[in-house]
């Protein structure tokens, strides 16, 4: 009988562990965040000529394990001359062999983002960006804004276009060597 | 069993459901997980292949200024510098609407021509979901004969000098470098040279673009004519097309001597064959008009 109902309170203790453990499971649960429609512009800048064209069609998720991608299409670049958007398709870019640019990173500092408080959280990133089919390993500094339970991701950052292996005549001429990247996606 | 043994048991399984729902997707792995719809650009350099039109349209915004120049015959010989002496030359305006719609006016020495086109992207080549295989353009030009009746007692109205050109030009780029373009085309001319010659003229062109640089191409053109007027020889032109920056420079060799679609397809007097050459070249020069509108 004593036996009996030491078995049934540790059966007690065991049921309320595992209560407790299921619900510690769905708190853990892994958000994404995405959109399809963020944006990536670069600007590049030379005593001759100032250039810009920006993508409105970045697809972008988010983890609240810090992990983030980015993908565009090359040719979802627009920019205000539309001879400027061929010549950079075509002789630049060569948009038919690699279509497109992706960035894979982790946000260093994840446990400072408190995706369900409102405010704007300085973060660093690092990652691979793959440009014209070279990766090339990036760390950078942006933010998390949270607001309203809404979460956006920006950033700015600059890369030099031989290491990625983009080459062309206009290149230290009318266009810089250093490109400015600048990302701002708003999550759904 | 008891009754809390078997809630036990039944947490325990959903326990361990939960933990496999909680296992984190890993979002590097969820890379090139869509293909988008991508149409293709640049089929061909400029939107003049040699003499006749390319499926490209002038872009929004733009100001195209054409000069296309064709010297004389290089049979000519030595006394006319191999044609070199003498020129026919057209000078066009080709403005973008939008980048599917573009609209062009221009004057040519020969037969002392004005005319005036429209030109319409009707179906875009793409990649990706729901792709289209061809791209497909539709031109109508309108052409008028402006030089002075050689027999003065003959009054032609304008009408009577006015031809139109009807084409649907269907391209597909099949790599980087190498597109091919097909012109079914229909003349149509409100005065013929003789009673019995059909005031609409049927052909067939073929265009091709291959690239040997980023900036340096080989082009050809030819037009198969289905009926004819008596005299005229099919229309060939074989060329180089050069680009830098906003220009794009097009050498080439043609028996054909006018420069409009009812001139250069129907009424190439020279031939090949004889020598009845021109060396000539076309000067296309950008401006930017209006700008795209970016919202960075």
């Amino acid at each position: 009988m004593v036996r009996q109902i030491i078995k049934t309170n540790t059966m007690k203790y065991v049921l309320g562990m595992l209560i407790a453990l299921s619900t510690f499971a769905f708190t853990t649960n892994q958000k994404i965040y995405q959109t399809k429609s963020g944006k990536v512009s670069f600007f590049s800048s030379t005593l001759i000529e100032d250039i810009a064209a920006v993508n409105n069609q970045v697809d972008s998720k988010l983890s609240n394990n810090g992990q983030m991608i980015f993908q565009l299409a090359i040719r979802g670049f627009r920019f205000e001359n539309a001879t400027m958007q061929e010549h950079f398709n075509e002789n630049y870019m060569e948009s038919d062999k690699f279509p497109k640019a992706v960035f894979k990173g982790k946000i260093a500092n994840i446990a400072d983002v408190n995706f369900d408080k409102d405010g704007t959280y300085k973060t660093t990133v690092a990652g691979e960006l793959e440009i014209h089919g070279v990766k090339q390993n990036v760390t950078t500094t942006g933010t998390i804004d949270v607001k309203a339970g809404k979460v956006a991701a920006k950033s700015s950052f600059k890369i030099k276009l031989a290491d990625y292996g983009i080459k062309g005549t206009l290149i230290g001429d009318k266009i810089a060597k250093e490109l400015t990247i600048t990302v701002d996606c708003k999550y759904d | 069993m008891t009754t809390i043994q078997r809630i036990l048991a039944l947490l325990l399984a959903t326990a361990s459901t939960q933990v496999a729902v909680a296992q984190e997707v890993d979002l590097f792995k969820t890379v090139d997980s869509t293909k988008q719809k991508e149409y293709v650009e640049a089929t061909f350099k400029s939107t003049h292949l040699i003499n006749g039109h390319s499926i490209e349209t002038t872009k929004a915004g733009l100001l195209d200024f054409r000069i296309s120049h064709r010297f004389g015959l290089i049979n000519s010989g030595s006394y006319n510098f191999f044609g070199l002496d003498n020129a026919t030359e057209r000078l066009g305006l080709d403005y973008g609407i939008t980048n599917n719609i573009s609209v062009g006016i221009g004057r040519s020495t020969f037969q002392k021509q004005m005319d005036g086109f429209l030109k319409v992207k009707l179906l875009r080549q793409s990649t990706g979901p729901n792709a289209s295989p061809v791209s497909i353009t539709g031109l109508a030009a309108v052409i008028i004969k402006t030089l002075k009746d050689s027999d003065p007692n003959i009054k032609r109205s304008t009408s009577d000098k006015t031809s139109y050109a009807y084409q649907l030009i269907i391209a597909r780029k099949f790599s980087s470098s190498t597109s091919i373009q097909l012109m079914p085309t229909m003349v149509h001319y409100n005065l013929v040279p003789l009673a019995n010659d059909p005031n609409d003229l049927y052909s067939l062109g073929i265009g091709a673009r291959q690239k040997l640089s980023k900036r340096l191409s080989l082009t050809a053109e030819y037009y198969y004519q289905f009926n004819q007027f008596s005299g005229y020889y099919n229309s060939l032109a074989l060329g180089v097309d050069i680009e830098t920056g906003g220009h794009v420079f097009q050498l080439h060799f043609t028996n054909s001597t006018g420069l409009t679609e009812s001139t250069f397809i129907n009424q190439t007097s020279g031939k090949w064959g004889d020598g009845d050459i021109h060396f000539g070249f076309n000067i296309s020069r950008v401006f930017k008009i209006k700008k795209q509108k970016l919202s960075l």
